[in-house]
């Protein structure tokens, strides 16, 4: 299945930042603890020392003096509890006796640091350790100094919940960016696609649209490929050329000896067989032909071979080079041509589109009719009319007539290879233009060929 | 008229030649660009037919010479190459027209004889018979001093008559000399250019005459 390469990238920038964030609201939270836990292990270690340096040894007892202040700085980091336990010797001489000793008994007023759970909660507690004369022997004496960190604790989770709050607000920021992000990557793609998708059917130049690197490899595949297109096509029309021209030959023999035959057989059964073998003849080479200028102008479409021509030259040209069909049919070709026309255009795709439309003409209409060429300016473009009194275009709609070897329903009787009006708009379609035809007031057709003057 | 032909496939140059000798041409026929050098050193020609491809040479180069030693003989290039580029080709280095195999031979002489009308034309290719004076490549026929012009049908039709005087033309051998294979024809066709040339010839001694049941003759009383 094919993975859209936008929505890839999106999703991993998102999965990316939505790990961002966590990460961040982890470090944010561990950090706050870590740093509340260290100040107010400071202020706890100082208390419990404080409390050391007090212990009295007076008429042979121990007294403690337990400093107000210590504990109400202690109580002030929110709704503390305090609890406190010093020994001297084995014996706990005031405090509670049941909170837990250090696993490590300290040695020196260096506070040891320990958590217990004790009475419901969890105590942090600092342990210094002094010595104290008694009757002249030195006596251990431990002061332990307790704190609960509940007030600590819910100070940590309120920033934890504001770093979870910034990790998501970074997080919903990351979807436009990774959005706006992806598309600016994605952009190259895209108007290359749209490069190679606005050329014309035919245009089968190589791709120049400029490409980032990474996209190199696949322009440079999609022009060797499209180079190959165009040398199989190049190579089909040369093939069409060479078939035609040798099938031509023995056409022409077979037509003349046919002729000849038929000038001099009696028997009217062998002339109409003579006849038939003509008709049979000159199909074929008018098919031939019609192959070889289609294949023509669908390889010379592509190469967009431009040169400054006169339209109004070539109807001219074109017309007189029919001259001698029509005549042969005793049908006049009227031509009015608007001079100059100048335009930018392939020349042979031009003489195609004309030969044909006036070819068509000139086979469909009656003897002793009109067939009138007519070139002039309209606005930007030549507009070229060619109109017979022909049959017309009978039912068919003239967009299906433009179809390969699409004939009218009107015109069984008449050879043809149903390719001549394919070759014009197609040539007309290479040089930019449009080809029309409808049926023309009065009778007959009119074909409306627009191409545009430079 | 005489025909230079320029061919180099045997079959087809004898059946061009057969052809145009059957309408009363001469032809001299040349299987390639020396014999036709030949030939032009050693008589002179109304037309040139040439084909393009020759064992020694292209036509085309042929023709250029043939331009460059300012030769006024007509030539018309017979090419099996339709590609259009061909046929831009064959007009830019000189022809006076071409004409793509296989042809039609009467569509050859109405080209023939376009070609020499625009070159000036042939005084010899003027035709008469009893009063008529016929000029196909003027379309032209002169009948006691008056001058009128034919049409192309016309013209062929009253070829293939001068072509056969008194002789009766059934009316298939002359639809299928005035129409092409190709295009519809209908019944009364050929009445309706005999028709025509008749009119055409009003007031002169020689007439089309109906042989009933066979066709046509032309005869001068």
């Amino acid at each position: 299945m094919a993975v859209s390469l936008r929505r890839r990238l999106v999703w991993q920038l998102l999965a990316l930042s939505a790990i961002l964030s966590v990460a961040l609201f982890v470090a944010v939270r561990i950090g706050a603890e870590r740093a509340s836990e260290v100040t107010m292990d400071a202020i706890l270690g100082a208390a419990a020392q404080n409390m050391a340096e007090e212990l009295r040894v007076s008429d042979g007892g121990v007294g403690i003096d337990v400093p107000s202040g210590t504990f109400s700085m202690l109580a002030a980091m929110g709704e503390e509890r305090i609890f406190y336990r010093v020994d001297v010797g084995q014996l706990t001489v005031t405090g509670y006796e049941d909170l837990p000793l250090p696993e490590k008994v300290p040695t020196a007023l260096v506070p040891v640091f320990y958590t217990v759970p004790f009475r419901d909660a969890e105590v942090r507690i600092a342990a210094v350790a002094r010595s104290v004369r008694i009757e002249k022997t030195l006596r251990p004496a431990l002061v332990l100094l307790g704190q609960t960190r509940e007030g600590q604790r819910s100070i940590a989770a309120e920033l934890a919940n504001r770093a979870a709050l910034l990790g998501m607000a970074v997080f919903l920021a990351a979807i436009p960016i990774s959005l706006f992000v992806a598309r600016g990557l994605i952009r190259p793609i895209d108007s290359l696609a749209e490069a190679v998708e606005r050329r014309g059917p035919r245009d089968l130049r190589p791709v120049r649209h400029p490409a980032p690197t990474e996209l190199l490899p696949l322009v440079t595949a999609l022009n060797r490929f499209i180079g190959r297109l165009r040398g199989t096509l190049s190579q089909t029309e040369t093939f069409i050329a060479e078939a035609a021209h040798h099938i031509r030959t023995p056409l022409a023999i077979m037509r003349n000896e046919a002729e000849l035959a038929l000038r001099q057989s009696e028997s009217e059964a062998a002339r109409d067989r003579l006849r038939r073998l003509i008709r049979g003849a000159d199909d074929a080479a008018r098919s031939a032909g019609q192959l070889l200028d289609h294949a023509t102008v669908l390889y010379r479409a592509e190469q967009a071979d431009l040169a400054k021509i006169d339209l109004a030259e070539m109807v001219r040209a074109v017309a007189n080079r029919l001259h001698a069909a029509a005549e042969m049919k005793d049908i006049d070709l009227q031509i009015t041509v608007e001079e100059p026309l100048p335009a930018e255009g392939d020349a042979v795709l031009i003489e195609a589109a004309l030969r044909n439309i006036i070819d068509n003409a000139i086979k469909y209409s009656p003897s002793d009719t009109r067939v009138e060429i007519s070139a002039h300016r309209i606005g930007k473009n030549g507009e070229i009319l060619v109109m017979d009194r022909g049959r017309g275009i009978g039912a068919a709609s003239p967009e299906l007539l433009k179809r390969r070897f699409r004939r009218g329903e009107n015109v069984a009787d008449v050879a043809g290879s149903g390719l001549g009006l394919t070759i014009v708009a197609e040539a007309a379609e290479a040089m930019g233009g449009h080809f029309e035809l409808f049926a023309r007031e009065g009778g007959g057709t009119c074909a409306k060929l627009l191409l545009p003057l430079s | 008229m005489r025909f230079l032909l320029v061919e180099d496939n045997a079959d087809l140059a004898a059946s061009v030649a057969a052809r145009l000798s059957m309408d009363g041409h001469a032809v001299d026929q040349a299987a390639s660009l020396a014999e036709a050098e030949d030939c032009l050193g050693a008589a002179s020609y109304d037309l040139i037919l040439l084909d393009i491809m020759l064992p020694d040479g292209d036509g085309r180069d042929f023709l250029s010479r043939h331009r460059a030693a300012e030769r006024e003989t007509p030539v018309i290039v017979m090419t099996a190459r339709s590609a259009i580029t061909d046929r831009v080709d064959a007009l830019d280095t000189g022809a006076d027209d071409y004409i793509t195999k296989p042809f039609d031979f009467a569509e050859l002489e109405a080209r023939c004889r376009a070609v020499l009308r625009r070159r000036g034309g042939a005084a010899q290719t003027r035709r008469s018979f009893a009063d008529l004076t016929f000029d196909p490549l003027a379309a032209t026929l002169v009948v006691a001093g008056d001058s009128r012009d034919l049409r192309s049908r016309e013209v062929r039709l009253l070829e293939v008559f001068l072509n056969a005087p008194g002789r009766i033309l059934a009316k298939e051998h002359l639809i299928d000399r005035l129409f092409s294979f190709s295009e519809p024809v209908s019944d009364n066709a050929v009445e309706v250019y005999v028709a025509r040339l008749r009119k055409k010839m009003t007031g002169s001694r020689a007439r089309i005459e109906t042989v009933r049941g066979l066709g046509y003759r032309l005869t001068a009383d």
